[in-house]
């Protein structure tokens, strides 16, 4: 296929789609799968067979719209109309809406509508996430109905190697994956790498609880993270890219598979992609369950069928990564990002976010909040606009307390840092990492040692055990915390518990150790009357812990105090 | 990155030993990536697949296919939390510890199907029907607290539903008793979690 036949396929499916009068659309995202949206679409189809509306209406399974908690959510496009958006649709509710909506004259089922002017859809700007909800993942016509493969294109035929990554360079895209290392740079020093085969990776091992930002992407519009892996390749120079996907992941990993399968049949990967001297191959390597794994280094190891353990940098992939290669590993959000910049020009980009943090970021905002969901916000957004305006608040008339960014490795902000802006140095500032983007908030039930603990025991269980700072120090500072919450801990311990997370951040080998105290230190910082008041007074204010130990009893000051008793002893006597 | 044609004759030889035809899914994949030691991870999803746990003449059957220690396969296998040696109950029951199921709860489901049933995370009862697992977070983080038994996900669960609807699953089906049919039938649910 080249370009002419690739436009030409878009304009195609612009009619084909304008030929219907009627559209509707229904997620068919994991969360909305599990709420039920199969049942619905079966429900779609059934009611347009009996009625023999096949020409004139459209059923479109698509990628997540957003508020997950609402599922199953349906989007209905009537040609000259505003769209109208559906929550929690059972399939009664499904049969009325494709009747009203498909007949001669086109009504609105007046019930479970969103309204189009919620803050959760106005505060949002979607960038990565813009096709995401509207096209169908397993068709290739319809992301190209939407711009699809043109960046590619034009980045094939009108710019070098250089001038892409000198694009990416201004602007100003940071990774995704969490560290916000300047994308360009990385490609740049892949570019100039010296080496006859370098490699391209998506690194899709989101293991951090609590988020789904990369699943949602590569099962929503997998082609979009295709396209930016192709165009790294020929900005970098290599023509093997590699998907490595959670093995939690199956919906994900097979609309992958089938979008890699599909673009190489219509020549937009494999050899000569787009008619050009170009090549380009992707894999997909499902991963096995291992946080680590998300690591760059590890990542590699597992993909080389390896124990998925890291190994200490310099050289760094750019150099030295797949065996032996110069390498480029981009988390899938970051190769999202890639077609929008390339087709609209750096300037576009640089202008939305903030100074130093450019760009849209996709957070996964779940927790206690009232609506939950993937959300797509500028950079620079407060922190209160995202909870109180994007997810409307806390329910039950509770407080909030605090929102967790970053996963096991962030840390936690308090209310009175709401009105932070979300960036990478602000966030950093208050001792939190953006993460891959998982956001989960906290009402006053959530006990701060509880959460540490949580967090070391996930550290704990997913060390890989090389370097014996992470090994021995995770297991001892969940110990620590093990005693704090049930009562047995002294003052001693909290000095030693700070000591040792500062030891753990200097020593470790890869990014899970270093970043394994950063939720300990940042309730330390930020609750500390919390722990002292688990220490001092054996009380939980969140009323979650139980008491069941005692502190140890302490010696020394045992036989002081009886040593003193029996003085006063015999001087009585 | 070994890929000689010496490797492809080798294992040619073992297929006659192994007369369970599970073992062709195995060769298939072997096949399909050329034998090569790198493709390690990609035969042992296959291989529990197929058998719905890795045992001992599985592991040591993929390192003579590979050319691999024994120990390295055994190393492999062990590293991946998605990788079980032991045999898994007719039904699964996962539940996810992710921060947002956490926040939400999902400890005290666990406690109360501990309670329940006698079984710890990662255990399965004595009477094989039922293994209990723990997830790191199934990306549902919408539905807090969210569990899969066997291929259903459910979403916004309490303990005492949770109980019920894992009764509800081990009575109403039917007791197929042969070991075989439970790992066939396991891959599916391995893959929910």
């Amino acid at each position: 296929m080249n370009r002419e036949e690739l436009q030409a396929m878009g304009e195609r499916e612009q009619e084909k789609q304008q030929s219907y009068r009627c559209r509707l659309l229904c997620c068919a995202s994991t969360p909305c799968l599990s709420s039920g949206a199969t049942a619905v679409i079966e429900t779609f189809k059934q009611v347009i067979k009996e009625h023999d509306l096949e020409a004139e209406v459209a059923i479109t399974s698509t990628g997540c719209m957003g508020p997950c908690s609402r599922g199953p959510l349906v989007t209905v496009q009537v040609n000259g109309q505003q769209d109208v958006i559906y929550e929690q649709v059972t399939p009664e509710l499904a049969r009325e809406i494709a009747l009203a909506h498909a007949a001669a004259e086109p009504k609105t089922v007046e019930k479970n509508i969103l309204p189009g002017d919620l803050a959760f859809f106005t505060k949002q700007k979607k960038v990565v996430l813009s096709n995401s909800g509207l096209i169908d993942p397993d068709r290739l016509e319809s992301y190209v109905a939407r711009g699809g493969y043109s960046a590619l294109a034009h980045a094939l035929r009108e710019m070098t190697p250089m001038e892409v990554c000198e694009t990416i360079i201004k602007s100003g895209l940071r990774g995704r994956g969490g560290a916000g290392y300047p994308s360009g740079l990385k490609w740049d020093l892949v570019r100039k790498a010296p080496g006859d085969k370098k490699y391209v990776i998506a690194n899709g091992d989101e293991g951090d609880p609590g988020a789904y930002m990369d699943r949602t992407l590569m099962e929503s519009d997998p082609h979009r993270v295709l396209e930016g892996m192709a165009i790294a390749g020929y900005a970098v120079g290599a023509d093997q890219g590699f998907i490595y996907v959670r093995g939690e992941y199956p919906i994900a990993a097979k609309r992958l598979e089938n979008a890699i399968r599909i673009a190489e049949r219509r020549g937009l990967l494999g050899g000569r992609v787009l008619d050009s001297s170009f090549n380009f191959r992707v894999d997909i390597r499902i991963g096995a369950g291992a946080f680590v794994c998300g690591e760059e280094t590890a990542l590699m190891a597992s993909i080389m069928g390896r124990r998925g353990q890291p190994w200490p940098r310099p050289p760094y992939p750019a150099q030295k990564g797949l065996w032996g290669f110069p390498t480029l590993i981009n988390n899938v959000e970051t190769f999202g990002n890639i077609a929008p910049i390339i087709e609209n020009g750096a300037e576009w980009y640089a202008s939305i976010g903030t100074e130093k943090s450019k760009g849209t970021k996709i957070f996964a905002l779940a927790g206690t909040v009232e609506t939950t969901g993937l959300i797509e916000v500028p950079m620079g957004i407060s922190l209160r606009e995202i909870v109180f305006d994007i997810g409307g608040g806390i329910p039950g008339g509770r407080e909030f307390k605090a929102a967790q960014t970053g996963g096991p490795s962030g840390g936690c902000i308090p209310a009175e840092h709401l009105d932070t802006p979300v960036d990478y140095e602000s966030l950093s500032r208050l001792g939190s990492i953006m993460g891959s983007g998982g956001l989960v908030v906290m009402d006053d039930t959530s006990c701060m040692p509880d959460v540490a603990k949580f967090f070391m025991e996930f550290c704990m269980d997913e060390s890989c055990g090389k370097c014996v700072p992470c090994r021995v120090g995770t297991v001892q500072l969940h110990q620590i915390l093990e005693h704090i919450t049930n009562g047995s801990a002294t003052q001693e311990d909290l000095d030693k518990l700070e000591e040792l997370c500062i030891m753990m951040k200097e020593t470790s080998l890869c990014g899970l150790g270093q970043s394994a105290p950063n939720p300990l230190l940042s309730t330390l910082k930020y609750f500390r009357q919390e722990y002292e008041a688990h220490i001092a007074n054996r009380t939980c204010p969140a009323e979650k812990c139980t008491f069941t130990e005692v502190p140890p009893l302490q010696l020394t000051e045992e036989l002081q105090r009886r040593a003193r008793l029996a003085k006063t002893d015999s001087e009585v006597s | 990155m070994a890929t000689t044609s010496k490797h492809k004759t080798a294992p040619a030889k073992m297929e006659t030993v192994h007369t369970d035809p599970r073992y062709k899914l195995v060769d298939r994949t072997l096949k399909r990536l050329h034998y090569q030691q790198d493709a390690l991870i990609e035969v042992l999803h296959t291989a529990q697949e197929a058998f719905g746990f890795l045992n001992d003449d599985l592991m040591i059957y993929i390192a003579r296919a590979l050319k691999l220690p024994q120990s390295w396969v055994y190393g492999v296998a062990t590293f991946y939390h998605f990788f079980s040696l032991e045999p898994q109950g007719e039904h699964t029951c996962v539940v996810c510890m992710g921060t947002a199921c956490y926040v939400k709860r999902s400890a005290e489901i666990v406690a109360t199907i501990q309670k329940e049933f006698g079984i710890a995370p990662g255990e399965t009862t004595p009477d094989g029907k039922l293994s209990l697992a723990t997830a790191r977070c199934l990306g549902s983080c919408g539905l807090a607290p969210v569990l899969v038994i066997d291929d259903e996900v459910l979403g916004k669960e309490t303990p005492e539903g949770t109980v019920q609807r894992i009764k509800e699953v081990i009575t109403t089906t039917p007791d197929t008793g042969a070991a075989t049919d439970v790992a066939v039938a396991q891959p599916q649910e391995e893959h929910q979690s």
